[in-house]
């Protein structure tokens, strides 16, 4: 039994899940109980997905644990495929699920469905969301994969990419927009918009590229033994590992390769003097293995910032980090408790984090800027534009997001020079982020301080009585400011000296819409 | 008297109801934690389940909440489901450890789970046990929040019947208000109360545990959430009395629900009229305009909280809204009759889900707003329909007077939203 607050990875159904949300033509039936629906809208909320994960959760509940679970799991393994008409289905449990012990699998075989069943064993108990996705997919290549001729020319699949990824739906157009410049078609890209049929054809490419490591792996390899297709090991997210990678490509397909690198800006930006004051910036990393490995890169050879921490929360990818701490000469950090993250941040007290939607509270609570660069998501790392993280692109991408959190280059000299200033003071963080200000919620008389120098002054004639400025205390501090401006323009227009508990109800009944 | 008029069409007590009974698309009991722990501010939350409860916890509050939340996980893992003595064993030191680290916590709630209750960790043993170890400093309930048990809001129910048994004994003439409100709306709710006369007052839950809700044979009680059920059970057991009425949403609910207190405490009328008039002429002043997108348009509520039939009844009679299909995951005539019987006949009402054959229903009806989970809205927001999440409903000030406007503003937002938006491509 372990306490937790935060956790970086869901359960292992949730990797299973966003493999079964990534592709199309595939079903997911669920065992589980009505609460683990809520999974559904960390695709349609999180991602902005505009349809439903094609899960079927049985929705089991107390009264029909005595009686009949299977009977409920058979039905609604029928009612998917009937009513979703898919090419295949994956079958599982989640944790309670797999307590109750009713071996969907077995259930599923035995219904006689005319498509492929392919059984899930995911142990809730000992592993996480990225095991599960690992997992699944492998299990989905296993199963549908056929051999067949390589294609004429030279292929490759791209693989890992999932549904909640970090970046991968703009990771999977960088990534084939750069390997078609080397010449390299893409056959299949999965599991991301992969169909059942497309896994089949899986074989016929000459050979993988592993975009994500943390839910590719499996699969790969299994390719690469029974397939005979070699893999990329080098994930291209910076400037120096995009570049390795076309060399790791060029010896797979063993011919040299040349790329024209006249969109790669991020080199003369961080060579450009309002660069200078990134030197030696102190930076403390922490994310999934993938991203923290290649971040450390850029970190240290491409910023110019120096690494004081390294770690990450799969623990699957331990071994490759704890080797790389030991080259960068510090302690690698491998956890999944934010406690001990938080921990390791304040001890370091580095100026700047690179992590996750994790470390960047963690970040907000010690004043420390960060960047997240990782998985767990938020509905912000789903940006509308294009934002890739690998190749080209995807180093002048990072390059923006590193330096966002970040004071620029003269401006950290004047915040320094007129730290005075009421308005210009260092606490007032970078201009550009304007909504931000610490000082928002610092104003003890409920205002925002910047909103109120901006406007007109209060005329002295109007009073807040003290009960209604004690209920203005209440309202949430984001709205404080406009409640308060409403309610002394409604007071001004009515004529009236005092602001009661009543004007403020009154203000606030003649500005609802 | 201004009592609200029953609909000249009959109400919605006795019309048939459709029980479905298939893939339900809601939240677990957990989820009430979320606002519980904001509300009672020395009480802290230890689900006892796994890592897809914590995962919930985190994801329904859909932002973190950071500053160290009052609420955590004690995740089961191998070693817990191999052998049951362990299990409390290892809660005892997982609770002995975060009480010492957190000394300001008075009340703590063992959450029981699906893991938990399908193994059957005993969670009231556990209870009791660490009570006497940790008592008097802090006193320790159980509840069950599991999925296999309690749907969404049931989690607050079940919270709240855990401390009716503890409450002290009382002969008084009281009134119990019960429900969980945002600070700001019980503090108005309690002016009103005030102001009428009416008292003492006490309030289950309570902000902290010192304060002195009691129970008995004398007290009366009011719920300000539908969902209550289990807890009104609890308090007519210790002899307690339910005062009827409709729920204190919009200027209609707020005042029938006032009034149903007001008589039985003997407030005159005179009285009545000078405490509601200026917040109900307010109330009703800011719902016709925040209720103008309203007007006329059809709406369809997937249950999800027990809120939909009083503000099926707040919509339709306040709002202008015709109901297509007002969807409830449970109904209990004791506290949904009366908001049934001014709800104007013609919408079905069904009871449970099966969500897939309700989504069909809610594509052929193609009404002007629905309110759905957060797990339905986009998808259908991008077959063209309008959608209020209902989980807003249950973390925004909606009740009484003030919140009035404010409530029908939350279901306004989205239409005018839609009509605001001109991104269509030209034709
Ligand atoms: S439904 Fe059960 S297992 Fe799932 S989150 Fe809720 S309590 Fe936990
Ligand atoms: S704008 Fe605010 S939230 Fe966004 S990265 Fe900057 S500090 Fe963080």
């Amino acid at each position: 039994m372990k306490l937790t607050v935060w956790t970086y990875e869901g359960p292992p159904h949730v990797g299973a899940m966003r493999v079964a949300t990534a592709m199309r033509g595939l079903h997911y039936v669920l065992h589980a109980p009505q609460g683990d629906t809520y999974a559904d809208l960390l695709f349609t909320m999180i991602e902005r997905r505009d349809h439903r994960p094609p899960v079927s959760y049985t929705t089991f509940q107390a009264r029909d644990l005595g009686s009949d679970t299977a009977t409920l799991f058979k039905t609604s393994c029928q009612d998917a495929v009937e009513r979703f008409d898919p090419q295949a289905i994956i079958v599982g449990a989640s944790c309670t699920a797999e307590l109750i012990q009713d071996d969907p699998a077995g259930l599923a075989e035995t219904m006689g469905l005319s498509i492929p069943v392919i059984p899930l064993e995911l142990p809730s108990y000992q592993r996480k969301e990225n095991f599960g996705a690992d997992e699944t997919f492998y299990q989905i290549v296993k199963h549908l994969a056929r051999p067949q001729d390589r294609t004429a020319r030279v292929t490759c699949n791209i693989l890992g990419p999932t549904a909640l990824g970090f970046r991968h739906r703009d990771d999977v157009e960088e990534l084939t927009g750069l390997l078609s410049d080397l010449g390299v078609n893409v056959n299949v890209v999965a599991p991301l918009g992969a169909t059942p049929d497309d896994i089949s054809r899986l074989p016929a490419a000459h050979f993988n590229v592993l975009l994500s490591p943390e839910t590719g792996e499996t699969a790969a390899r299994w390719l690469e033994k029974n397939h005979d297709q070699p893999h990329t090991k080098i994930v291209p997210i910076g400037v120096g590992a995009t570049r390795d990678f076309i060399a790791e490509v060029g010896d797979i397909i063993q011919k040299p390769l040349l790329i024209d690198e006249s969109r790669l800006r991020m080199p003369w930006w961080s060579r450009s003097v309002d660069s200078t004051y990134l030197t030696g910036k102190r930076v403390f990393l922490f994310g999934d293995g993938t991203h923290v490995a290649a971040h450390a890169r850029i970190a240290r050879d491409e910023m110019g910032f120096e690494v004081v921490g390294i770690g990450c929360y799969n623990r699957e990818m331990a071994r490759p980090i704890r080797a790389l701490a030991k080259d960068y000469g510090v302690e690698a950090l491998i956890t999944d408790d934010y406690l001990e993250v938080e921990a390791a941040i304040e001890a370091l007290s580095p100026e700047m984090i690179l992590g996750t939607q994790m470390e960047r509270h963690i970040g907000k609570r010690l004043g420390i800027p960060c960047a997240v660069i990782s998985a767990p998501v938020h509905v912000q790392d789903y940006p509308a534009r294009y934002s890739p993280q690998v190749g080209f692109e995807g180093a002048n991408v990072i390059f923006d997001t590193l330096i966002h959190p970040l004071v620029m280059g003269l401006e950290e000299h004047l915040l320094t020079m007129f730290r005075d200033d009421f308005e210009f003071h260092d606490a007032a963080g970078p201009s550009h982020h304007g909504g931000h200000s610490p000082l928002m919620d610092q104003d003890a008389s409920g205002g925002s301080f910047s909103a109120k120098m901006k406007d007109e002054p209060l005329p002295d004639n109007v009073v807040w009585l003290s009960d209604a400025e004690r209920e203005l205390k209440k309202i949430p501090f984001f709205v404080r400011g406009k409640a308060r401006r409403n309610t002394e323009t409604f007071a001004l227009e009515k004529g009236l000296q005092e602001i009661s508990l009543n004007t403020l109800y009154e203000a606030k009944a003649h500005y609802a819409r | 008297m201004n009592a609200p008029m029953p609909p000249t069409n009959g109400g919605c007590r006795n019309a048939p109801v459709l029980k479905e009974r298939g893939q339900r698309e809601v939240f677990c009991g957990l989820t009430g934690i979320i606002w519980l722990h904001r509300k009672m501010q020395d009480a802290f939350f230890l689900v006892v389940g796994s890592r897809t409860c914590a995962h919930l916890l985190q994801s329904a509050a859909g932002v973190m909440i950071f500053a160290e939340p009052r609420f955590g996980t004690a995740i089961l893992e191998e070693s817990d489901l191999a052998g049951l003595a362990d299990a409390h064993d290892e809660l005892d030191r997982e609770v002995a450890r975060l009480l010492e680290r957190r000394p300001d916590i008075r009340q703590l709630f063992l959450v029981g789970s699906c893991p938990s209750e399908v193994i059957k960790i005993d969670l009231a043993r556990a209870a009791e046990r660490l009570s006497q170890v940790h008592a008097p400093h802090v006193r320790v309930l159980n509840y069950s929040g599991s999925g296999i048990e309690t749907t969404f809001t049931q989690g607050e129910d079940a919270c709240l019947a855990s401390m009716v048994p503890v409450l002290k004994d009382t002969t008084a003439r009281e009134l119990l208000v019960v429900g969980a409100l945002p600070d700001v709306v019980e503090d108005q709710m309690m002016s009103l109360l005030d102001d009428l006369g009416v008292g003492p007052v006490r309030l289950l839950p309570a902000r902290r545990i010192d304060e002195t809700t009691a129970v008995g044979s004398n007290t009366v009680f009011a719920l300000t959430q539908p969902f209550l059920g289990d807890t009104h059970a609890a308090l007519e057991r210790r002899g307690a009395r339910h005062i009827a009425a409709p729920f204190p949403f919009g200027d209609e609910g707020t005042t029938a629900w006032l009034r149903a207190v007001a008589t039985e405490f003997g407030v005159s009328e005179a009285t009545f009229e000078a405490v509601t008039a200026a917040p109900r002429a307010r109330a009703r002043k800011a719902i016709t305009q925040a209720s103008e997108a309203l007007r006329g348009k059809s709406v369809f509520f997937f249950p999800d909280s027990q809120l939909e039939i009083p503000l099926a009844r707040f919509l339709t009679r306040e709002c202008g809204m015709t109901a297509v299909e007002v969807g409830s995951p449970y109904i209990h005539d004791a506290l949904h009759g009366p908001d049934l019987d001014l709800l104007p006949a013609g919408p079905q009402i069904s009871e449970g889900q099966d969500v897939d054959k309700q989504l069909a229903r809610a594509r052929a009806a193609r009404p002007d707003l629905t309110v759905c989970g957060l797990g339905l809205a986009n998808p259908l927001e991008a077959e063209g329909l309008s959608t209020k999440w209902a989980i807003e409903l249950v973390f925004t000030p909606v009740h009484f007077y003030e919140q009035a406007g404010d409530l029908a503003g939350l279901f306004s937002r989205p239409l005018r939203r839609k009509s605001v938006l001109q991104l269509e491509a030209a034709e």
